[in-house]
């Protein structure tokens, strides 16, 4: 016990470190990134309690039975003991089945896929990663945006995520999970700001030069109100968004500068994955829009069970 | 994959000790047999990755032709015939091998090899035409799985092939020694081997594809 | 397409004063390498005791001079891209542009991974697992040459892509479809194909090798559970490379396809699939891992067990343990990607799977500690390397247990996070298991002992330079940072980013110490010669021959009873026995042909990197040919005589006896 005290005000102090530093992934500012939050202290804590006797003992024991201490016991024949056997296999097996348990509950808990319970309806984004640069499509709205990404908070939003060319991954740490972004194929993930501001939105998965400029603003705003002012200014400023142009933005740019498209072409979104989607042998599920979000993700365990979101929903 | 898959063969052990009155004796050729089987599970996986891969992509046929379309199984049939059939001949050429008829190995040697050229040449014709008729492996997923995974097949063949003349000319001018039979003995199971793999490409590919 | 077809004067990058200064250092050494060679007339030397040797022992110190060679410039690497962030940050761009920035941390990576913790591996499993069995070399020597030629025609052809156009700027994962043609046209990708293919060709070659040798090759009497721990560690790993590297085989066969002859197994277009890449790139690349830390384990093992002087405890465990975590490392690919969309029981199974491989490992690290329990712990620097490693590696392994959350992994992955974590069980595990198995051994391999003072000053360096780089990682990875970047803007990242570029430098003084030490040691040799073979007081048969062995090993293969056989010999006072007669002992020829092959192939890789059609047909015929003449050598063996045999064995039997009385 007094290890696990111990251990405890370590992490605590260690935790208190980090979270004096803001803007991480310690520093949560919505639900599903609390929630991680506190996975990774619980399963932390869990595993000191093998981690530091393993440390100490390696260390006393060293100390102890130097070669200079010659009056210790020395039992050079002596290779097995059953007792210890049973020990360091069963205590290992038993925190692993704890965290097993906590793995399976929490995985399925913190789907990115599933939508958030309890949080009302969501708002829809569609998410295009561009080299190097985000397309957000507000299907709901009309309108689209590079490199801004504006809901308001207390507002779950469901995101529909593709790309272009490479392969991303859409991550804002505050917030919480991220998932890739691939080109012909369609993720989706889950998040809420439990509170207004703006958070550092990034690719967390390189594709290429001009990955590290790959940045973007998520803005959650007070009220749903200020998020159609929002809106409202977008719709006023921006310009067109058709395919055309669509594919003049696909070209490859660095640190590209905010853009606001005030009407963007019906089923652009979906046109985008169609592309590449067509390819593929089924097509039953793509050629009806607007058929995304419920269709849970079983297509990826049926069509081949470990290679991600292929076909995604597409056998629904 | 030539280098790769002859690579094995022997000779490589000359530490052993033929030598009689060293009784650290060991056997050798079998070390020689039992590393060659280690090749041919590893060369297993590598097949296994390519099925594994065409599994994945067979539906993916880009608006183009599927597996119904292309396949003539008729044709694929008698492939496969003439390869079963070079299976049972080298393993007359190795009965006559073990039996040291040098005669009668070279000729049931040279029957293998003509079969396994037949399917080589089946194969080649097979790939042509597809080909030529606009069903090449950079039309579709689907092909290219296709091409890559009967084509790996083919290579291996196509290297059985040059490994069976070298070893017939061996033979024409060492004659049946014990380096030569164990190098006919790897042969002989690389041969079994890919019968194998290709009974699996038939069922996996065309059987399933042309349903 | 042009008689060169890719390949022109522009090629060079001549532009460029770093690499070009880095170039230039490099012809300077490997000009004054030549004329010293010159001078004292070894290239004879050179070409006849080791370039065409077969003997495994001498195969085994090439590979490690590879390895060391290879970890200056993965370390060059990395202390160039420590010093890129350090100074761009706030917005700065620093001194390295992205292309330049992307092709080192993609160098840094397949060069620490595939050319120096691999051939340092596999380096000291070549020295001493024949000697630890009983066999008088391994079952198929000149595979054995030749296996290290490939590794070695890799490693050339990743270094060439230094001064002949570029290497890839993928990350050393090389997704497609950012390693397509389309995203990645260079010659890049081409090299990182063609250098991973042919090495990993011959490192498939050395486990089939090694595999005959441990089941067909011990001394009589030695049973399968009296193998020395090493050498069972070795044989997991040469298992899991036996089964894993097909897929690397495979899936770089596809991506050339794809890259050379228009296929589309991972493109966008044509309904390819990129997700396949990756699944088959992790089923290589996760074992690979055990692949490296499995060995490791047995050489703290061993040394542990000698240090102690005490038997290793719980050997049995450490056998299953070690093949728990073998069998385990192969499902469990999937939590190299748990982000990419998978449903929460897939990503939920092979999170737990990859836990469950924390039990066996865990297991290990208390059999360590019960066997320094009741022990006589000599604090020799094999040893601080030793406790450096248990202090270090649980803590990576925790980091581990926690990436293998799905929900974790979900905020941490493709952190800095990760990159800390992974570094702390390569650098902790991998890396600390060879270098301290290269001071236990390399009295063994070279007859005389390494510095203690230099030892311990770099030990020091290399753990507390680690802490210093990596543990500011973590806390990066929880501020957000994510790998790959080339410049950052954020103030709070500064401080940690600083620390890190520091640790780097210390790291390089360990690094340093060590190049010291062995000029040290070198002209100190008189006084840290090893006459008795045996300066540890070790367990295992590769003490009972000389140091550097009888080139044959074993005058008479030992009868073996025990584990522990050179200390249950040595009990029994069978240890250097004297016999007057010796039966000639049978030994293979050295042979040129395995550089001839390796060399020709290399030649078909860098026409095929190039697209110079013809040169890669003379190349891939060349390797063919040669391989062929070699077979049809009849000039391949020959015996050693009693009367020699008798003079060597009486010569280090009275070494050592007056060492051991004195």
């Amino acid at each position: 016990m007094l290890i696990r005290n111990l251990s405890k005000i370590a992490l605590t102090a260690i935790v208190l470190t980090l979270a004096g530093c803001s803007g991480g992934v310690l520093d949560p500012k919505g639900q599903v990134g609390v929630e991680e939050k506190w996975l990774i202290i619980i399963c932390t804590l869990l595993m000191l309690i093998v981690v530091i006797p393993v440390i100490v003992l390696t260390l006393y024991f060293a100390w102890k039975y130097r070669a200079s201490r010659d009056f210790e016991v020395y039992t050079p024949k002596w290779a097995h003991s059953t007792k210890i056997e049973a020990a360091v296999w069963s205590i290992p097996v038993l925190i692993i089945i704890v965290l097993g348990v906590i793995t399976w509950k929490s995985t399925h808990a913190l789907d990115p896929y599933k939508p958030l319970e309890g949080k009302g309806e969501h708002m829809t984004v569609e998410v295009v990663s561009l080299n190097w640069k985000w397309l957000f499509i507000y299907p709901e709205q009309g309108i689209a945006t590079v490199n801004e990404l504006v809901f308001p908070a207390d507002k779950p939003v469901a995101f529909k995520i593709t790309s272009e060319g490479t392969m991303n991954s859409f991550f804002i740490p505050q917030l919480g999970s991220q998932i890739y972004s691939m080109a012909g194929m369609e993720t989706k993930l889950h998040l809420i700001a439990d509170e207004p501001g703006t958070f550092m939105g990034i690719s967390a998965n390189y594709s290429g030069s001009g990955f590290t400029g790959m940045e973007f603003d998520a803005i959650a705003t007070p009220t749903e109100g200020d998020f159609d002012a929002w809106v409202e200014k977008v719709k006023q400023q921006g310009g067109e968004l058709d395919m055309a142009q669509y594919n003049a933005l696909a070209k490859p740019t660095e640190r590209h500068p905010v853009t606001y498209f005030a009407d963007v072409e019906d089923n652009l979104f979906h046109t985008i994955i169609m592309r590449f989607m067509k390819d593929h042998g089924d097509m039953s599920y793509y050629s009806k829009p607007n058929n995304a979000v419920q269709g849970h993700h079983e297509g990826a365990k049926k069509s081949s069970s470990h290679s991600g979101a292929h076909e995604d929903g597409a056998k629904e | 994959m030539s280098s790769n898959a002859a690579s094995l063969n022997p000779n490589d052990d000359v530490n052993g000790h033929d030598d009689s009155h060293d009784h650290e004796h060991h056997d050798t050729s079998g070390d020689t047999i039992f590393g060659f089987w280690l090749y041919l599970m590893t060369d297993c996986l590598l097949f296994a990755s390519f099925f594994a891969t065409y599994a994945v992509l067979f539906m993916n046929t880009a608006g183009g032709v599927s597996g119904k379309d292309i396949f003539e199984l008729d044709f694929v049939a008698v492939e496969t015939a003439a390869l079963l059939l070079s299976s049972i001949t080298f393993g007359f050429a190795m009965i006559a091998a073990h039996a040291q008829k040098q005669a009668k190995t070279l000729l049931w040697l040279g029957v293998t090899f003509a079969f396994g050229a037949a399917f080589i040449g089946m194969e080649i014709y097979e790939f042509h035409h597809l080909i030529v008729n606009g069903n090449g492996p950079g039309e579709s997923a689907f092909l290219s799985a296709f091409f890559a995974l009967v084509g790996l097949h083919g290579l291996h063949v196509t290297a059985g092939l040059i490994w069976m003349t070298i070893l017939i000319i061996e033979i024409l001018r060492r004659g049946l020694g014990n380096q030569t039979v164990t190098r006919l003995s790897c042969l002989s199971l690389f041969w079994h081997f890919l019968d194998i793999v290709w009974i699996c490409v038939f069922t996996v590919v065309y059987l399933i594809g042309a349903m | 397409m042009s008689f060169l077809g890719k390949l022109s004067i522009e090629a060079v990058p001549y532009h460029d004063p770093i690499i070009m200064t880095t170039l230039t250092v490099v012809a300077i050494l490997g000009i004054t390498l030549a004329v010293l060679i010159t001078k004292y007339d070894k290239w004879g030397v050179l070409w006849n005791d080791w370039i065409t040797s077969i003997d495994h022992k001498r195969l085994g110190v090439m590979y490690i001079i590879l390895a060391l060679i290879m970890l200056l410039r993965g370390f060059a690497d990395a202390i160039m891209m420590r010093s890129q962030l350090a100074l761009a940050t706030n917005g700065a761009e620093g001194y390295l542009p992205p292309e330049h920035y992307d092709q080192i941390f993609t160098a840094h990576g397949v060069i620490m991974i595939i050319f120096m913790a691999m051939p340092f591996m596999i380096g000291l499993m070549n020295i001493i697992v024949p000697l630890q069995v009983g066999a008088r070399d391994v079952a198929f020597p000149f595979l054995n040459n030749l296996s290290f030629w490939m590794t070695a025609g890799g490693a050339i052809l990743i270094n060439l892509s230094l001064g002949l156009g570029e290497f890839a700027q993928t990350g050393w994962v090389a997704y497609p479809p950012l390693s397509g043609l389309q995203y990645s046209p260079g010659v890049g990708v081409d090299y990182y194909i063609w250098a991973l293919q042919i090495s990993g060709l011959g490192t498939l070659l050395t486990a089939v090798n090694f595999l005959v040798t441990v089941f067909k090759m011990r001394a009589p009497g030695m049973k399968l559970m009296q193998m020395p721990i090493f050498t069972w560690t070795c044989t997991w790993a040469n298992i899991l490379i036996a089964a894993s590297f097909p897929i690397l085989t495979a899936v770089l066969a596809m991506l050339t396809l794809d890259r050379y002859l228009d296929f589309h197994f991972f493109t966008n277009e044509a309904g390819g699939n990129s997700m396949m890449y990756i699944n088959l790139f992790w089923a290589w690349g996760h074992p690979e891992v055990y692949i490296l830390v499995l060995p490791a384990f047995g050489i703290f093992s061993e040394i542990i067990s000698t240090f102690t002087a005490k038997r290793l405890f719980g050997y049995k465990s450490m056998v299953y343990a070690s093949g728990a975590i073998a069998i385990l490392g192969f499902i469990v690919w999937l939590h190299h990607f748990f982000t990419m969309g998978s449903s929460a029981n897939v990503n939920a199974f092979f999170g737990i799977m990859t836990m469950i491989i924390a039990v066996p490992t865990g297991v290990k690290l208390f059999n360590w500690i019960f066997t320094i329990y009741r022990g006589r712990l000599i604090i020799g620097t094999p040893i601080l390397w030793s406790i450096g490693f248990i202090v270090t590696f649980t803590i990576g392994g925790m980091t581990g247990v926690l990436l293998a959350i799905p929900g974790a992994d979900y905020v941490l992955h493709n952190s800095l996070f990760l990159i800390a974590h992974f570094h702390n069980t390569i650098i902790g595990g991998a890396v600390f298991g060879y270098l301290a198995g290269f001071v236990y051994w390399f009295p063994k391999a070279m007859g005389f002992k390494l510095d203690e003072q230099w030892g311990k000053r770099a030990f020091w360096c290399w753990q507390i330079g680690f802490l210093l780089a990596f543990m500011p990682l973590y806390v990066l990875g929880f501020l957000g940072m994510t790998r790959r970047l080339n410049s950052t803007n954020n103030p709070d990242w500064n401080i940690w980013l600083y620390i890190a570029a520091f640790g780097a430098v210390v790291i390089a003084f360990g690094i340093l110490f060590q190049l010291i030490q062995l000029v040290v040691s070198f002209m100190n040799r008189e006084a840290l010669d090893d006459k008795t073979g045996d300066p540890w007081n070790g367990h295992t048969l590769e003490w009972s021959t000389a140091s550097p062995p009888q080139f044959y090993n074993f005058a008479k293969i030992p009868h073996v009873s025990d584990i522990d056989t050179w200390t249950d010999m040595k009990e029994k006072g069978e240890a250097y026995q004297e016999y007057d007669k010796y039966a000639p002992i049978h030994m293979p020829k050295n042979t040129p042909a395995g550089v001839l092959i390796s060399g020709s192939l290399t030649v078909f890789c860098f026409a095929m990197i190039w697209h110079i059609w013809w040169l890669a047909i003379v190349g891939l015929v060349g390797g063919i040919g040669f391989y062929i003449m070699r077979c049809y050598t009849k000039d391949v063996d020959y015996y050693v005589q009693p009367d020699e045999i008798k003079r060597i064995e009486d010569e280090h039997i009275n070494n050592a006896s007056k060492e051991v009385q004195a």
